[in-house]
This record gives structure tokens, C-alpha cells and sequence, in this order.
């Protein structure tokens, strides 16, 4: 299927998110969409299935024009869409999600009543998936339940909804960023195979490395124009260029780490997981001011038990945590947040931020009962809107006002709302979790900057990452979790290799261990 | 499982399994002590049959005292087992299945000690009672497995078994009165459905408004109009009894689920169905998808909003038969909230049942029984004050239920509005 994206404009009351945006999507091509946060990419893609209506320009599939009034109409034309939040029904298992909606039913020869109710054909469903699964490598159990899925195979699942819907373009908005680097290996073996069955992919991503792996073609938005179309082999510098518009360093300066006093003590900490298993495990680590600490390890081995426990908002079963001192273990958040704790957590959107809240308040959300956000029992609403006002010019947030809801802006940008808030305070101990997932990399050399900033200030850093480019770029010691547990420290030299074995080696023990 | 995982949730588990244990224990030493050492000598005589049954079975007689202290060991040593044993939750719920149903049995034997209790109408009566509650569940079952949430049974009941009652009598026709009570119900449920999916009102406030609504309107038209013309108004028949032929003459089940009234047939009929179109159908797996995520339904092409109409609509016609049921199918005559909380027992029962049909008759079936034990020990005659046994119902049902179910979710976005971007 060929298609064809001309004069594409999209507003939001005076903002053009898309303005006149042409896209050639050949088929069999793998088609990277680039840009900073904000620049339009995720409202381009959701005009062209159908969840947007554009105020002009054309969708143009074959040389024929069409329009999509709702997702049904893009799915039924052949377009198919995997969202950063799944749209899978959790409680669903594998086969009733990918067959929802196009249910195979049970016709009986010799009842024809039986037919018409519409009995679900389970059995024809499991098999669709295998086939699916099968023939494009994307390993499934058809009947496990979606809830109990890691994230990577949840993606599986909706690229196989989409195929199972006969989708011969395929939209993948930040794919990578929730995935581990193995599960993203395994995605770009099943773009490569579905661009082989000659189905094409349109996929936005943040990371260059990426881009230069998979994609034919490359095409940069800035503000809503295409500013560029390059090819992949591109160099990192070019592509940065054409996306932020000026050079950008991909790896911060940062001195020599000056080691001060301990401000976080971790000792023999116990905590759960929500399904009563042991999430981290007899953890024991220090972090001293003026240094940052990477946890690196795969996601899913306590990193976010572990965040959550330090911040009070999940019990620790055994264990103590000192901060700045005080023994904190159980303390309530608000305690903790007093200690100067700074926190970015993992998942912005239900733990970061009120989405219906304007960006002023979820600027002040930790800060509102102080000064000089509040007098008295009076909240200071000019306070609030001039201190959000210099935040957001100075964490390039890209917006019309402090007074429109977070969830309007874009998934970089509400990431950015986070950080400045917990960056902008003085702290002594900052834990953040995935700081710069989804931020482009402009942004990134920003937040690695003030992150490097706080330590020089004082402050203990405790920075959890899967991401070994952004451990790299920070931490002055790297420890490498597992299973709950630290199983090795490392200076920041160790090499790439090295770390990645530690991360594995233990993933590698516990099938032997079972076996034996 | 490795020591280590057992760790952290130890602390937990062993508080639960010794608070499980002590109640099982305590059940156990309430059936010896209470019903059996300071219970009565004698026989306790269980009827088997009905008076005039084709097949008869000989009646049971259990030993009054003997049986309480035997079955209290057993509870006993269940619970000892349970706080020392680390038991399978399938386990767990059987040990405490068995102790509710050896305390029952004590409880019958102390209560029936030198008399003869018809074990068989008891089950009858309860069979009967839960029918309003049961379709009440159902009715709330269709609504929230779509995700609107329902607590309007209650006034969907009420007003069913007015117009129903008032209908039937009008018109001398039974099915008439069945038909319009089931009607009444799916207007008051069109209006929820109104309310809560087109104007976004919140869910359960309406829901209390529109009981306060039936209650109000019930109660002013008949204390205006069904007093002064209770002979045209308010005296319809009562649906006979129409006994299933051969299933009907099967012991014990045939009396109990084979040889009642039109509604009980119904009541089983509509349980099977939306059981069996929620879970093995198109339609059941769509509306779920709905009731569970309705941006992803409507992504794949799902009418969301159409979908819940439908089912909100479908239920309130499903309560209204429950309400024609209190009437027309029992005592005939309406009288002012006859419903009497039986809608928001309804709800419990649903919910206790983790919203799902078999499980909400499940626990409605506890409920009706408690209701007619209640019933049949004021008629034997017990010591105890009969206000306490008017409560017997509500409080068995939270604490069998509370016993036996552990922790429900309900479908994620139940009561959540659903508005187009
Ligand atoms: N529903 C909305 N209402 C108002 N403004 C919106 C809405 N959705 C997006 N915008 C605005 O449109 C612009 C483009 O947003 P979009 O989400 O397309 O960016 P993006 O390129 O996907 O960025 P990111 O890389 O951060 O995800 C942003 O300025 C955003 O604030
Ligand atoms: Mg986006």
C-alpha cells in the first residue's frame, strides 16, 4: 500500500501542531519520524488513524483520497496503531483481545440458531494468533491473560491485533520507550519481517541509534513543518542538527565526582511486589553527596519496587533507610519529600503527574503549602503562575501558557514538567527513574546538565535507568541490580560488555538453577 | 518457591492464617459449647419430603446434642490445621465452607431438638425468597459489566412490583402485570441510562436519587389512589404454581426448583442466559470490553456508548421482572416498600459474587436462605428475640460471604463516564 499524507494541518485553538506536513510512506518501507517533543509527530499519527480529523490536506492511500472520521474507518482502509498506553483489555487474555471487534463465531451446519448468537469460536481464535505468530516470529501465548504480560510481549500482542486486521501500514509512536534493549532487538527483527511481507511501518522514536538500525527513510518534523528528509545513514550529528536545529553535545562534560557525606544508607531492605513475591531483596547500597549512583540493570528486577519504597509509598518488610541522617524507614512520603528528597518517577502519567490539573499546579504539587506558593492557608496563584512562567522557559517546556492541563502537552514535555519541579528545589537526595525517557535529545543534554548540576551542589544522586547511554552519560559508580539485589559494582570505565553480562548473568543462572 | 520469596510475605500470611484458624476454632467451639453441651437432648427430625410427594423419603433424625459436639471437634481440628498448615486458597475455602455448613447443621439440630423441621420447604422458601434478589443481581451484572454503575435496583424493584401489582389488578391478566412491572423497570433504567451516559451525571448519586424517586412516587400513589381503590387497584391474582412434569417428582430438587411459580422458571432461565452470553458470546465478550476499556472497544469498532444503553436498559427490564415477582408472584397486594432493601441487597450479592451470574445467585441463595431459617425458627419457636432474627438475613450474608470471597475487582471502568474526544 502506498501511501500519501499532503498538506497535513492540524490545530489546537491558536497552535498549529501540524502545519502543511507532506509524508510518502512506500510500501515495504520503514519510515522513522523524527523531531523534538512537541514538534507534532504523535498528532500527525493520530490524524492519520482517524482519532484526529485535520482542518486541511488529504490522506492519500493508492492515489485515492480518503478520510477517516474515527479509528475504524483507518483500520478498515489497512492502518493500524500501536500507542504508547495499549489499548488491550488487561483482564483479556491474548486471543479475545487481538479478535475483539472481528470475533470468529461458531457456525453449526445443522443449527443455524446456534450461529446467529454469535458463539465465540475460541478455538479459531487461538489458531489465528499462532498462525500470526508464527509466520511474522512474534512469540505469544494465546491464552495467557495481557495483565500478566511484560510490556514488550503486550507490544507483540497489538502489532498481532493489528495484523489480524489485515494492517498494511503499521504506526508505532515511541515503540522502544518502555522496551528493555533485548525486547527491542526482537522488535526490529519483527519490523524487518513485516517489511519483508511488504507491510510498511511508520515508527517515531528519540533515539538515533535506532533510527540508523532500522529505518529506510528519515524524515525530521520541527514545530509542526518537515524541516528534512535524510537518509538513515545519516550521521548522529546530522540527524541531531536537523531535529533541535543547532548542534547538540550527546554526552554531557562532568568533573570528577567529590564524594561528601553519606545522604542516603540503604541497608537490608525487603520490599514486595504486588503480587506477594519478593520484588527487592536484602538490598544494601550508600550514596554520598556530590556523587551519582546509576542502578543499571533490566527493567522488572525491583528498580521500581525499590523507588517506591525509598519515597514511602510501598512498606518495607525488613530492612532500614537512612536519609540525610534520619531513619526513614516507613516514613510516610510527605517525610520523606521534607528530608529533601527530590523523586522523577517511572511512569509519568499516574505518578507523576494530575493530568487534569493546569502545569502551574502540578508545578507546585510537592511545594504549594510553602512559601512562597502559600500564605497562610492562601494559596499565592500569582506566585504560581510567575514561578511556572520562568520554569517552563527554562525547561524549554514547550506550551502556550502555565494555565492549560498537563495532559494537552506532549509526552516530552510532561516529562519536562516533572523535572522541573523536582529540579528547580534544593535537595539532598534526588532519586529519579527513567529521567529522560521520551525526551529528545536536546533535552536530554539539558536534564543530564542539571542533573550533573545537583550533584555539584550537594546533592547525592540516585539515578535507575535501563537505558546504559544515560548511565554512561551520568553515574560516577555503577551498580548493577538483579533480582533485587546489587550484584556488582562498577566504575564507570567498565566496559559495555562487562555490564551487560553482570545484567544477564543472573538471568542466566535461574533457568539452571530450576532445572537442576 | 524459594525460602527467600517466602520471606517478605510471611509476616502477613501467618497473621491470616492464624485469624482464619481462630475463627474456624471458634465456629467449632460455639457448635460444641452453645448447641451442644448446653443444648437439648433428643432427636432432631429433618423432613425430607412434602406432604403428598409421589416419591417419599424417609425424614433424618440427628441426635440434638451429639451432632453440634461432633461436628465442633471437626471445626476444631479444621482450624488447628488451618493455622499450622500452609493450605492452597482452593483449600482454605473448603475448610471454611465446611465450618459455616457443620455450625449450620448445629445450629438446625439445637433449633429443631425434639421437633421436625421440613428441611425440604426450608430450601423451598429459600429457592423463592432469593428470586427478586437474584434478578435484581442479574439486572446489575448487565448494567456494570458494561461499566454503569447501578445502585437504582432497589427503585427498579419498587416500581416493578407497583405497576405490576396495579396492572394485573386492572386488568385481570397476570401476564400483563408481569409484562408492564418489567416495563416500569427498563423506564426507570432508561432514565439512569439518560442521566449517567448522555448528561455524565455521577453514577451512584443518581442512582440514590432514583431510588428516593420510586420510593416517593410509589409511596404518594398509593396512599393516594391504590387506599381508596384497593379492590380495582390493588388486589391482583397471584401466579399459581405449575409443577414441572417427571422433574417435578424428583426428591428434594424437584420440590425445590421444579414446582413453584412462573418467575422462578424465568429467574434460572435469564441466569443461564447471561451467564452464558456474557462469557461464551460475541455480544458478552464486547459488552466486557466496554465495561473494561472502552477507549480500546471503541478503537476496534465497538459503540460504546450504544452498547451501554443497550445493557442498562436490558437490566432495569430484568429488575422489573424481579419487582413483578414481590407482587404478582407472591404476596399479591402492594404495599409501601415492599422492596424492603432488597435492590441493594441485590448489589452486595453482585459484587459478593464478583460480578458474575453464578456467583451473585450464589450469594443471593445465601441470603434467601437466611431469610426463610429466619422465618421458619419464629414459626418452631426458639429462644431467640425475634428482632434478632429479622436480621439473620443481612448479617449471615456479609459474614458467609465475607468468609468465603476473597478480593473482588470490579470491571476497571465501572461508574467511569465515557466521553468522546
Ligand atoms: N489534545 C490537545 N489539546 C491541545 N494541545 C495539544 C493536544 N495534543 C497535542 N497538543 C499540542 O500539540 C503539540 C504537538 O504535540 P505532539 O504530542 O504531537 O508532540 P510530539 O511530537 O509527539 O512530542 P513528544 O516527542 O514529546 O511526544 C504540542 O505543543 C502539544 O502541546
Ligand atoms: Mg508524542
Amino acid at each position: 500500500m502506498h501511501l500519501e499524507l499532503r498538506g497535513i494541518t492540524k490545530r489546537f485553538g491558536s497552535l498549529v501542531a501540524n502545519d502543511h506536513i507532506d509524508l510518502d510512506v512506500e510500501p515495504g518501507q520503514i519510515h522513522a519520524l523524527l523531531g523534538e517533543n512537541g514538534a507534532g509527530k504523535s498528532t500527525l499519527m493520530n490524524v492519520l488513524y482517524g482519532l484526529y480529523e485535520p482542518d486541511e490536506g488529504q490522506i492519500v492511500i493508492d492515489g485515492k483520497p480518503v478520510s477517516f472520521a474515527n479509528p475504524k474507518d483507518a483500520i478498515a482502509a489497512g492502518i493500524g496503531m500501536v500507542h504508547q498506553h495499549f489499548m488491550l483489555v488487561p483482564v483479556f487474555t491474548v486471543a479475545e483481545n487481538v479478535t475483539l471487534g472481528i470475533e470468529p463465531v461458531r457456525s453449526l451446519p445443522h443449527l443455524r440458531v446456534a450461529g446467529r448468537l454469535g458463539l465465540l469460536d475460541r478455538r479459531r481464535a487461538r489458531r489465528e494468533v499462532k498462525e500470526l505468530s508464527a509466520r511474522y516470529n512474534l512469540d505469544v501465548d494465546p491464552d495467557a491473560v495481557v495483565e500478566h504480560l511484560p510490556v514488550g510481549t503486550q507490544q507483540r500482542v497489538e502489532i498481532i491485533k493489528s495484523l489480524a486486521r489485515q494492517a498494511e501500514v503499521l504506526i508505532l509512536d515511541e515503540p522502544t520507550a518502555v522496551l528493555t534493549p533485548g525486547e527491542t532487538d526482537e522488535l526490529f527483527a519483527i519490523l524487518k519481517s513485516l517489511q519483508a511481507s511488504g507491510r510498511s511501518v511508520v515508527f517515531i522514536t528519540h533515539k538515533l541509534r535506532e533510527v540508523q538500525a532500522v529505518a529506510d527513510q528519515v524524515t525530521v518534523i520541527r514545530q509542526g513543518k518537515v524541516v528534512e528528509h535524510l537518509a538513515p545513514t545519516a550521521t548522529d550529528a546530522q540527524l541531531a542538527a536537523a531535529m533541535v536545529g543547532r548542534e547538540v553535545r550527546l554526552r554531557v562534560e562532568k568533573g570528577p565526582a567529590a564524594p561528601g557525606e553519606v545522604v542516603l544508607a540503604i541497608s537490608g531492605l525487603t520490599v514486595a511486589d504486588d503480587l506477594g513475591g519478593t520484588a527487592v531483596n536484602d538490598f544494601s547500597l550508600e550514596v554520598r553527596r556530590g556523587e551519582i549512583v546509576g542502578i543499571a540493570g533490566v527493567q522488572g528486577n525491583g528498580q521500581t519496587e525499590l523507588c517506591e519504597s525509598l519515597l514511602g509509598l510501598r512498606p518495607a518488610l525488613a530492612g532500614t533507610v537512612t536519609i540525610a541522617g534520619d531513619d526513614l524507614t516507613g516514613a510516610d512520603t510527605r517525610t520523606v519529600l521534607r528530608a529533601g528528597v527530590g523523586y522523577v518517577p517511572e511512569d509519568r502519567q499516574d505518578d507523576g503527574l494530575v493530568g487534569d490539573f493546569t502545569i502551574a499546579e502540578n508545578l507546585a504539587l510537592d511545594v504549594y503549602d510553602q512559601a512562597p506558593y502559600s500564605r497562610g492557608p492562601a494559596l499565592r496563584l500569582d506566585a504560581l503562575r510567575d514561578i511556572a512562567a520562568r520554569q517552563i522557559a527554562e525547561f524549554d517546556v514547550r506550551t502556550r501558557s502555565s494555565e492549560v492541563p498537563v495532559r494537552t502537552l506532549s509526552g516530552g514535555n510532561q516529562q519536562k514538567v516533572i523535572l522541573a519541579r523536582e529540579l528547580s528545589r534544593p535537595v539532598n537526595l534526588l532519586v529519579a527513574s527513567q529521567p529522560t525517557r521520551g525526551l529528545d535529545i536536546g533535552s536530554i543534554e539539558f536534564v543530564h546538565k542539571r542533573i550533573v548540576a545537583a550533584r555539584d551542589g550537594g546533592a547525592g544522586v540516585l539515578i535507575v535507568s535501563s537505558e546504559l547511554d544515560e548511565i554512561y552519560a551520568l553515574a560516577d559508580r555503577i551498580a548493577v541490580m538483579s533480582d533485587g539485589r546489587i550484584i556488582g559494582i562498577r566504575p564507570p570505565t567498565v566496559s559495555r560488555e562487562e555490564l551487560g553480562l553482570l545484567m544477564s548473568g543472573a538471568h542466566r543462572d535461574a533457568p539452571a538453577e530450576a532445572a537442576s | 518457591m524459594t525460602a527467600a520469596t517466602l520471606i517478605p510475605t510471611g509476616r502477613r500470611t501467618v497473621d491470616r492464617q492464624l485469624a482464619a484458624g481462630v475463627t474456624l476454632a471458634l465456629l467449632g467451639v460455639m457448635d460444641l459449647a452453645l448447641f451442644g453441651l448446653a443444648g437439648h437432648t433428643g432427636t432432631a427430625k429433618f423432613g425430607m419430603s412434602l406432604a403428598g410427594a409421589s416419591v417419599h423419603v424417609p425424614d433424618l433424625s440427628l441426635p440434638a446434642r451429639g451432632t453440634p459436639i461432633v461436628a465442633g471437634a471437626i471445626s476444631i481440628v479444621l482450624g488447628a490445621l488451618r493455622i499450622r498448615l500452609d493450605l492452597s486458597p482452593a483449600l482454605r475455602r473448603t475448610t471454611m465452607g465446611a465450618a459455616i455448613g457443620l455450625f449450620l447443621v448445629s445450629f438446625l439440630c439445637w433449633a429443631a431438638a425434639g421437633q421436625t423441621l421440613s428441611l425440604v420447604g426450608l430450601l423451598q422458601s429459600t429457592a423463592t425468597r432469593s428470586i427478586p434478589i437474584v434478578l435484581g443481581a442479574l439486572a446489575g451484572c448487565l448494567c456494570e459489566r458494561a461499566g454503569v454503575i447501578n445502585i437504582a435496583i432497589e427503585g427498579q424493584l419498587l416500581l416493578g412490583a407497583f405497576v405490576a401489582a396495579v396492572a394485573a389488578s386492572a386488568t385481570g391478566n397476570l401476564w400483563v402485570g408481569l409484562l408492564t412491572g418489567s416495563l416500569a423497570g427498563g423506564l426507570l433504567a432508561a432514565m439512569l441510562a439518560a442521566f449517567a451516559i448522555a448528561f455524565v451525571v455521577d453514577q451512584v448519586v443518581l442512582g440514590v436519587v432514583l431510588n428516593v424517586f420510586a420510593s416517593g412516587l410509589t409511596g404518594y400513589l398509593y396512599d393516594r389512589i391504590l387506599v381508596t381503590y384497593q379492590r380495582t387497584l390493588n388486589q391482583p391474582p397471584v401466579f399459581r404454581n405449575w409443577k414441572v412434569p417427571v422433574l417435578g417428582d424428583i426428591p428434594i430438587i424437584g420440590p425445590v426448583f421444579f414446582d413453584s411459580n412462573v418467575f422462578l422458571y424465568l429467574t434460572y432461565g435469564a441466569l443461564f442466559l447471561v451467564q452464558a452470553f456474557l462469557f461464551h458470546t460475541r455480544w458478552g465478550l464486547r459488552v466486557r470490553a466496554v465495561g473494561e476499556h472502552p477507549v480500546a472497544a471503541e478503537t476496534v469498532g465497538i459503540r460504546v456508548l450504544a452498547t451501554r444503553y443497550r445493557n442498562v436498559i436490558l437490566g432495569g427490564l430484568v429488575a422489573g421482572l424481579g419487582g413483578a415477582y414481590l407482587t404478582i408472584g407472591s404476596v399479591g397486594a402492594f404495599g409501601k416498600d415492599i422492596s424492603s432493601g432488597k435492590g441493594y441487597i441485590a448489589l452486595a450479592a453482585l459484587i459478593f459474587g464478583r460480578w458474575t451470574p453464578l456467583g451473585a445467585v450464589g450469594a443471593a441463595l445465601v441470603f434467601g436462605f437466611a431469610d426463610a431459617l429466619q422465618n421458619v425458627l419464629s414459626i418452631l419457636g426458639t429462644p431467640i428475640p425475634s428482632d434478632v432474627l429479622l436480621m439473620l438475613p443481612y448479617a449471615a450474608t456479609i459474614l458467609v460471604v465475607a468468609g468465603l470471597v476473597g478480593k473482588v475487582r470490579a470491571p476497571a471502568a465501572d461508574g467511569r463516564p465515557y466521553v468522546k474526544s
